[in-house]
């Protein structure tokens, strides 16, 4: 089962009327609650025809690499690259694509026990309000040990986290993306970010229906 | 005057700390505070330091507050949900308790209970922010309430973090979210300390350079392998180092006097996590001019 909520519709056909985008839905997991029908209602009344690609399992960072070929030479000049996927696509492909902005389009409210290939590439909680386009594309629930969502605690030493050395701090990480993409800014900015954690359970109820 | 006032005022303010007990033993400790409370204008009360299990902040900064001692009650997000955080504050305001330094908190499993759960269902910024909206009249979802609490709010730094622009962005963030004053981490390192300063220093919030007093040499490379921020110029080691056991407090009181006559001219303050060695505050302030 994998539940996946498209994000504020509005914000997204906006997003999608930027020129120079480029647009990846994935239908990996077959079983899934995922809505392929409102994502090309969205697509049709942003006028994108051209610059999508369907593809599966953008959770493997193999499966990712190879779309990246494809379609290399129009990403190499996106400005941004829209995502209609899971948390864990989301983030492989901003592995791939470090200095464009990867933005997703969905918030994952349930991932597990989906059929189809286990997401080793990266790891998403499922927290069902997708914060990746203010991250860079890396996941501070799951990087950060505390999951802080307003940067970073003061106890990476050396890049890594307070609590094992052998973990980058999830937070130096996201900096480092976000002045790559040149986005450090965003880290200045003056709204507080605070969970809904209503949106789990949420996410785990519509499982059980 | 009290704590805000006196950092208003542009004189030096001395902060101390009061690591409450693992069990009910605190007397000895209010004690020691009433012994130097002429020397020191507030004591930080910490809150589960390092995630290890002890006495609460609350209580604690409670029996200062009835001796006439100025606390600074600190609160971490490592062990509350947002509920129980804004009623702690709720407490604090009518236990007579108005400076709060606001932590994120260490994360559990460095303390002695790493099996516990962490909360961290807030973070600083968004405690801080919580707070402000509780001195404006409203909890964290909009309602009213019964009674509005008043607040001095603070906040801690890191001036050795790398990156530094990391924490002076998040030091920006707290500000905009209510942080009136900042604490920092143990300093040792002067010149970098002077230019974190002076990127700072247009932020207009005060605040305390923080000194930890160096126990021996292997205490202080303990901190430079594990403590974020922390640098400990090989000199120090050195002296520390070459003293006979019974002169470590004196070598260990010159080294601090050095920096805060050093920090002096920078700061609004002085902050001394004294780790145990309360008794040697006075010293170290006297060596240190005051
Ligand atoms: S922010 Fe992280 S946990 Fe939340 S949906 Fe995105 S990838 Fe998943
Ligand atoms: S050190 Fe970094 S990853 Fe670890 S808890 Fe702090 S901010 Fe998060």
């Amino acid at each position: 089962m994998l539940i996946t909520k498209v994000k504020e519709r509005e914000k997204i056909i906006a997003a999608l009327r930027n020129k120079n985008i480029f647009v990846f839905k994935c239908f990996g997991c077959k079983e899934v609650y995922f809505p392929e029908e409102e994502i090309d209602s969205l697509l049709e009344e942003a006028g994108v025809k051209n610059r999508v690609a369907r593809v599966d399992y953008l959770c493997r960072e193999e499966f990712a690499e190879k779309y990246y070929k494809k379609y290399e030479n129009i990403l190499k000049d996106a400005e941004a690259v829209i995502v209609f996927s899971c948390g864990v696509g989301i983030q492989v492909l901003a592995k791939i694509l470090p200095d464009i902005p990867v933005i997703p389009a969905c918030d994952t409210h349930y991932i597990n026990g989906f059929q189809g290939l286990t997401a080793q590439d990266a790891d998403c909680q499922q927290c069902g309000e997708c914060w990746l386009n203010i991250t860079g594309g890396i996941c501070p629930i799951t990087s950060c040990s505390k999951g802080l969502l307003n940067g970073p605690c003061g106890g990476a030493k050396e890049g890594k986290c307070e609590v094992d050395k052998n973990m980058d701090c999830g937070w130096v990480l996201i900096s480092e993306r976000l002045k790559l993409l040149k986005e450090e800014g965003a880290l200045h900015k003056k709204s507080t970010n605070i969970r809904d954690y209503r949106l789990i359970i949420e996410g785990g109820k519509r499982s059980e229906e | 005057m009290n704590f805000e006032e006196k950092l208003k005022s542009g004189k030096m303010v001395i902060t101390s700390e009061i690591g409450p007990p693992k069990g009910t033993n605190i007397m000895p400790h209010i004690k020691e505070a009433e012994g130097i409370k002429d020397k020191v204008d507030a004591f930080n009360v910490t809150d589960l330091q390092s995630s290890v299990m002890h006495l609460g902040s609350l209580a604690t900064s409670r029996l200062l507050a009835e001796r006439g001692l100025e606390p600074v009650f600190q609160i971490t997000c490592r062990d509350r949900n947002r509920l129980a955080l804004q009623s702690d504050l709720l407490s604090a305001s009518v236990l007579g308790i108005r400076n709060v330094l606001v932590i994120t908190g260490d994360h559990t499993v460095l303390g002695d209970h790493p099996q516990a759960k962490p909360v961290f269902d807030l973070d600083s910024v968004s405690l801080l922010k919580v707070a402000s909206g509780l001195m404006k009249g409203k909890d964290m979802v909009g309602n009213e309430l019964d009674g509005i609490p008043e607040f001095f709010l603070g906040a801690v730094v890191n001036p050795g973090y790398e990156p530094q622009e990391l924490q002076i962005m998040k030091m920006e963030q707290k500000i905009e979210a209510g942080a009136r004053f900042f604490q920092t981490q143990a300093v040792y390192d002067l010149t970098s300390f002077e230019s974190f300063m002076k990127r700072v220093l247009p932020f207009g919030a005060p605040v305390l350079g923080g000194i930890v007093l160096l126990k021996s040499a292997g205490m202080a490379k303990f901190m430079n392998k594990n403590v974020a921020g922390v640098n400990i110029p090989d000199k120090y080691i050195n002296m520390m180092a070459a003293a006979d056991k019974k002169d470590r407090p004196k070598v260990s009181i010159s080294i601090a006097a050095e920096l805060i006559k050093g920090m002096k001219t920078l700061c609004s303050g002085i902050h001394i996590m004294s780790l145990g060695w309360e008794k040697y505050i006075p010293d170290v302030l006297e060596a240190s001019g005051f």
